[in-house]
């Protein structure tokens, strides 16, 4: 089955494949965690908010975010973007955005839906007790979050966090449709430069399988290690 | 700086002479809907079975369970599309991969799509069904077989009614996951909803328009089959009994 395998092509590659391709693989899927972190746990404050003015807007964002398949979300964003950001600084002509802050952008938002349910449930699993002590000692809403409530749902989270960050990992793979050389858009290049598509996917196939497996064990390691017992 | 919106632009004649761009869009539906629905049929029996699996006490059944559900869970969809349509046909004996190859074309990428979704799908409901299983009081296998039910027996009237009651949450969203991945499936070429919406785009110009039909038809789908779903958790509920359960996941 192996026989005509061509493992060279696999070494010669070697460095556009991690050098460019997995770099920027990696760049965009911490940035977007970082990004989708941030606006994700707004997004989860303003649907616990008691005013529908705050959580109507979210929970309509929530939503429409989690029924649109990514790919078109992507091909959204690609067109979008040149065209808000035009509208904002006022320009004639739809702007050039990068393909690198195009995804970034993308994945932020895209995201962002998924990680504000997770932190949604990490806020509601704090003790209302806890909300209450922080009020009577005279903390305003934002102290009440940033140093009692946030904490602790993150803490209590971060397991589902990590674990969504690695499906955010595998899912950066789709930039493949508007062409961006991600780790897979530069095997699929040499792929399809010299016929080699089975040594180039199986080998991507395995990189991907080795840093997803190797992070969720050690997720699952770390879940152990925190999880307070009630 | 303008945006040209033309709403009209659905009833235009499309390029190929098939009908207006409407067509392409209802077109692109059907076959969202049917690869979703044929691959969510492999994903349940697969799922049920491997995930049913791995609560029995065979040790080596349930490693080989979890090596499964470890291998599709942490291969990204793209990938594993890519090997379905690209890699599996030159792995397999000649004269079936090239009877893979020969197939017209749009069964030589509905086909692999299927597959690809089903079993990437059948791993994470694997996971939902033994979370859904292990969530029930131990008390309930040791009840059926103190009764003198055989461990088959056990689960078939036993432990799987209650499971599956306990994880149709989890089980809906995964069903409107297998939807909306059939989207990846445009990459080998397949014309469901999200590719003729971008070819529209493409031959039409009208970007926004396309992209948002699109969308107004994803909501459309995902509405219903809440809707449908509810009915159904309604119809099978036992009075007194459980509601909702099943694995906290992370995912799409």
């Amino acid at each position: 089955m192996f026989a005509g395998f061509d493992f060279e092509v696999i070494e010669r590659s070697l460095p556009f494949l991690f050098k460019e391709g997995m770099t920027f693989t990696l760049t965009l899927t911490a940035m977007a965690m970082a990004g989708g972190i941030v606006f994700g746990t707004l997004l989860a404050m303003m649907r616990l908010s008691s005013y529908a003015l705050l959580n109507a807007p979210a929970a309509l964002y929530v939503n429409l975010m989690r029924s649109v398949p990514l790919v078109l979300v992507i091909f959204w964003f690609y067109f979008l973007v040149p065209w808000i950001g035009g509208w904002i600084i006022g320009a004639k002509q739809p702007i050039q955005v990068g393909a690198f802050w195009s995804s970034v952008i993308t994945f932020t938002m895209f995201e962002a839906a998924y990680y504000a349910e997770i932190m949604r449930a990490g806020i509601q699993s704090v003790a209302r007790g806890q909300v209450a002590a922080g009020q009577a000692l005279g903390l305003n809403y934002w102290q009440t979050m940033g140093y009692i409530v946030l904490p602790q749902a993150f803490r209590n989270m971060l397991p589902v966090l990590l674990t969504q960050t690695i499906i955010l990992f595998q899912d950066t793979s789709l930039v493949y449709v508007v062409s961006i050389v991600d780790f897979l858009g530069a095997a699929s290049r040499i792929a399809q430069r010299d016929a080699r598509l089975v040594e180039m996917y199986l080998f991507a196939a395995v990189v991907y399988l080795i840093i997803s497996y190797t992070l969720s064990w050690l997720v699952k390691r770390l879940q152990q290690r925190i999880a307070i017992i009630k | 700086m303008n945006y040209n919106w033309n709403w009209q632009i659905f009833w235009a004649q499309a390029p190929d002479g098939t009908g207006v761009y409407f067509w392409w869009l209802i077109s692109g539906l059907g076959w969202t809907l049917a690869t979703a629905l044929l691959a969510w049929m492999i994903a349940l029996a697969l799922g049920a079975t491997i995930g049913t699996l791995r609560t029995t006490p065979l040790a080596w059944v349930v490693r080989l369970g979890n090596a499964y559900v470890e291998l599709f869970r942490n291969i990204p969809l793209l990938v594993q599309m890519f090997l379905w349509y690209f890699v599996l046909p030159e792995l397999l004996p000649k004269a079936l991969g090239d009877a893979m190859k020969q197939m017209i074309p749009p069964w030589a990428s509905f086909w692999p799509a299927v597959l690809c979704l089903g079993f990437y799908t059948s791993a994470r409901v694997a996971e939902q069904v033994r979370a859904g299983i292990q969530s029930l009081p131990r008390g309930q296998h040791m009840a059926g077989t103190a009764l003198g039910l055989t461990l088959p027996q056990a689960y078939r009237h036993v432990l799987l009614p209650q499971a599956f009651r306990i994880i149709l949450p989890p089980l809906t969203s995964e069903f409107m996951n297998i939807i909306k991945n059939s989207a990846v499936a445009l990459t080998i070429g397949l014309m469901e909803l999200t590719a003729r919406a971008r070819s529209m785009q493409e031959f039409s110009f009208q970007v926004f328009e396309a992209f948002t039909a699109a969308t107004v038809i994803y909501i459309c789908i995902t509405l219903i089959v809440v809707f449908v779903m509810r009915w159904v958790e309604k119809r099978v509920q036992v009075p007194g009994l459980i509601s909702a359960g099943g694995a906290a996941m992370a995912g799409h």
